[in-house]
């Protein structure tokens, strides 16, 4: 006669630290995107701080200059200092890319998760109008929301959101769907409570891990979108320092002459958005327990 | 008449034109930097995208020399027999036109033709724009009394009325049809000139080839030509490095000029003017601050343009630091008198000390303010970055609003701005109707200031009739220094410079200060 011995022991509980040590030893790669994304924070952060120069001054004497010694990654056809613009267009990326990639994403929850709860005709309803925006590519559907309301930081971020909500709501519902049947859920509703802490309190935290991979995806598509518009002259508007935007002035016209004026603020978006997806896989990789032990 | 003799400093890289024997044949491909014109109609348009593709097609009466389109006083017949000396102290204007001038549907042109086409520019009917209807408020009447007369009555004498009539987009249309319809040639294409028009192709190019029936006898050299339309100035400059098209002739920027050398430095040649352009930097005084003349005198005066004008001038098409008239023109003020002018100051810092003591006479430190710029690169972008950034060293947070030029234009003529950065381009050189635009609104539909002000009207006025040059020079100083200092109504930034890079087989082709004039292309040659 055999004995099962039942653990009903507590896992142990790994502290912050240590759940971060773990992450970085599991994923090399998702390490390494998340310093390139702690380093981007921390520079658009510090700007002031760590810029040699004003992003925004005119330097008549310095006009497109090659890396130097004074200017580590050259001048602009203005005189202004490259490292220092993308170091202050680091923060217009991150301002851009984390507003909307927060808003839509957390808009995106709570209508996704609402659609689910409700079902019929609300769920009906809110899946067709998903369907509608989603019918447009991101970048398209940006470029018809600032082509609306104009160019200009806030309404890029307005212009990058609105395309975000029903790409998060459509992957949020269908996570709602299953957790709408669980029995704390009905459990929830035959102890009365409202529709607004059933889906706040109840439904919210079960969506959370694919939730929050959806939004680490959507910092880096939000950044390039930032920058595509910029480049096409639609998004955040000179003299203001942002990627994007910096390629569009430097790209056609000194592509030959000056190169370094369109490559750095290149290689600075490539690394910004390497980086978010590295991340944003790792961690989906970490949070998914299907994929957890592989 | 007094005959404006300008040295400008001109055409520096002109190819030996004269002492080659032209060839005939073959087609010139060039590029125009337009999406498309917004109607082939001359007398109703203002942009070079309407003239650079439709003035091979029609005949003009009087015009610049083509050999010499610098000048701007050497004017020639086009279909007038001979240049008239006026009558009745400079009031009467007749001019007998050649008898031997026929319309591409092959019946003649006559006088009818010409005055009615000048009548239509003149005094439009209802209904009818003429864009350029505000420049010949001197002129009375039209008439044609006989088939080979066409007579000008003035209602006063001026220096300006000869260059006016030699304005590119006046094209002489077959009277006929004006009277039927005077909206047809806004659509529709048939003139009397060198080329007769084959295709159009929304948006991508149109075509003409020669007619065979020109007057100027011997005249085109050219078989045909098609024009490309290319918004984007990467396009452009591809197509000319590679050989797909020959030359644009609006105007391109020293980097694009470095990249076609570059590349093929042998077989490309570069011919540069002064251009009569400059840029403006509008301010709207229905907006509060702007109605308090200190606040648009501070931000005149917080602009350093003689250190800007030569650092923009490497990556910018601007070049020379000038008031309201042409720079280099006798009515133009020497550096001596310009840096006089609020704005012109030599020494910046006195100038900026200055802007600040006024911003803050008038409540308006740490002022902010939008900008609204063209989305056209050269050299709107480049000015508008510049002028931020000086503004900025007295305190100012300007922001850019860069818009399309339909949004540009109506946000001009509706006063849906603050500060708009715009220019004032005009065609053969002449100040005393080039300066109109800095007339009030109700004066010149140009200006967008939102102001009125009867005494820089009438003191444009004394200076439109005095025939005097000495009393005409005077007058045009005091009108600059009440126009950008006394009342700082705008600020002239700098006036723009033309740089035409194109395959060195196009000959025949001399540059102008006006990227409209000169554009028949009826003495262009290929030496292929």
């Amino acid at each position: 006669m055999s004995a099962t011995v039942i653990d009903d022991a507590p896992l142990p509980q790994r502290s912050f630290w240590q759940s971060t040590l773990r992450f970085c030893k599991r994923q090399p790669l998702g390490t390494f995107g998340l310093i390139l994304v702690i380093i981007m924070a921390v520079t658009g952060f510090t700007a002031e701080w760590i810029a040699p120069y004003n992003p925004t001054a005119n330097d008549f004497a310095a006009m497109t200059e090659p890396p130097s010694f004074a200017h580590l990654l050259g001048t602009d056809q203005f005189g202004r200092d490259l490292m220092s613009r993308i170091i202050y267009g680091a923060r217009t990326a991150l301002i851009v890319g984390l507003s909307s990639a927060v808003v839509g994403g957390f808009s995106g929850l709570v209508i996704g998760v609402a659609s689910a709860y409700f079902g019929g005709l609300t769920d009906l309803i809110i899946q067709r109008v998903s369907d509608i925006v989603m019918a447009f590519p991101l970048i398209i559907m940006a470029l018809a929301v600032v082509s609306i309301f104009g160019p200009g930081v806030h309404n890029v971020i307005l212009a990058i959101t609105i395309p975000l909500i029903p790409r998060c709501s459509r992957v949020v519902r269908s996570s709602a769907l299953t957790i709408r049947s669980m029995p704390y859920v009905d459990a929830a509703r035959a102890c009365g409570f409202g529709h607004t802490r059933i889906i706040l309190r109840h439904m919210v935290p079960n969506v959370v891990a694919p939730f929050l991979i959806m939004v680490t995806s959507f910092v880096g598509q939000a950044i390039l979108a930032e920058a595509s518009l910029s480049y096409l002259g639609l998004g955040v508007q000179e003299p203001v320092p942002a990627w994007g935007l910096m390629l569009q002035g430097g790209a056609e016209e000194y592509a030959s002459t000056a190169p370094w004026i369109a490559i750095f603020p290149g290689v600075a978006i490539m690394l910004a958005v390497l980086g978010i997806n590295l991340f944003g896989d790792a961690l989906r990789d970490a949070l998914d327990p299907k994929l957890r032990e592989r | 008449m007094r005959r404006l003799l300008f040295g400008f400093g001109l055409a520096l890289a002109l190819p030996a034109v004269a002492a080659e024997a032209p060839k005939r044949g073959g087609t010139l491909t060039y590029m125009i930097p337009a999406d498309s014109p917004p109607s082939f109609d001359g007398h109703r348009e203002t942009t070079y995208a309407t003239v650079h593709a439709t003035a091979p097609f029609y005949s003009v009466l009087i015009r610049i020399n083509p050999d010499n389109p610098s000048s701007s006083d050497d004017f020639v017949c086009d279909l007038c027999t001979a240049m008239p000396k006026p009558t009745d102290e400079g009031k009467i204007w007749t001019f007998k036109i050649r008898d031997d001038a026929k319309w591409h549907d092959g019946s003649k042109l006559t006088a009818d033709d010409v005055a009615t086409s000048w009548a239509y520019i003149v005094h439009p009917p209802v209904g009818v724009l003429s864009a350029r209807e505000g420049t010949y408020t001197m002129v009375d009447t039209v008439t044609a009394p006989d088939a080979n007369t066409v007579v000008f009555k003035l209602k006063f004498a001026t220096d300006a009325f000869l260059p006016a009539l030699a304005d590119a987009y006046s094209y002489i249309y077959k009277a006929d049809i004006l009277r039927k319809d005077p909206h047809w040639y806004e659509k529709n294409i048939m003139g009397s000139g060198p080329f007769k028009f084959t295709e159009y192709e929304s948006g991508q190019a149109i075509r003409g080839v020669r007619n065979p029936d020109y007057y100027h006898k011997g005249l085109p050299y050219l078989d045909g030509f098609t024009a490309i339309f290319a918004p984007k100035e990467s396009t452009r400059v591809d197509a000319i490095r590679a050989d797909r098209a020959a030359i644009e002739f609006r105007g391109l920027p020293p980097s694009a000029v470095e990249q076609l050398k570059k590349a093929d430095g042998d077989r490309i040649e570069v011919q540069t003017s002064d251009w009569n352009c400059a840029d403006v930097l509008t301010l709207n005084h229905k907006r509060k601050p702007f109605d308090d003349v200190r606040v648009r005198r501070a931000l005149a005066l917080a602009i350093d343009q003689w250190h800007g004008a030569p650092a923009l001038s490497k990556v910018a098409n601007v070049r020379t630091v000038g008031g309201v008239v042409f720079p280099g023109s006798p009515l133009a003020p020497t550096n001596a008198e310009l840096e006089k002018i609020a704005g012109f100051w030599p020494d910046i810092d006195k100038s900026r000390a200055e802007a600040r003591r006024l911003l803050k006479e008038a409540g308006a430190e740490n002022l902010s303010f939008e900008l609204i710029s063209r989305n056209t690169d050269q050299p709107f972008k480049y000015i508008a970055n510049w002028v931020i950034d000086e503004w900025s060293k007295i305190g100012l947070k300007v922001s850019q609003k860069v818009v399309p030029t339909g949004p540009w234009m109506d946000a001009m003529r509706t006063g849906q701005y603050e500060a708009i950065s715009e220019a004032n381009c005009q065609s053969v050189v002449n100040p005393l109707l080039d300066v109109q635009k800095f007339l009030p609104g109700n004066v010149s539909a140009q200006n967008y200031n939102g102001y009125e002000d009867q005494i820089q009207v009438d003191l444009y006025n004394r200076m439109l009739r005095e025939q005097d040059p000495a009393k005409q020079r005077a007058l045009m100083r005091e009108f600059d220094t009440y126009t950008l200092d006394t009342a700082a109504h705008t600020m002239v930034t700098l006036w723009w410079y033309r740089i035409i890079p194109y395959q060195s087989y196009v000959k025949g082709w001399k540059i102008s200060p006006s990227q409209y004039i000169n554009q028949d292309l009826a003495t262009i040659w290929l030496d292929k």
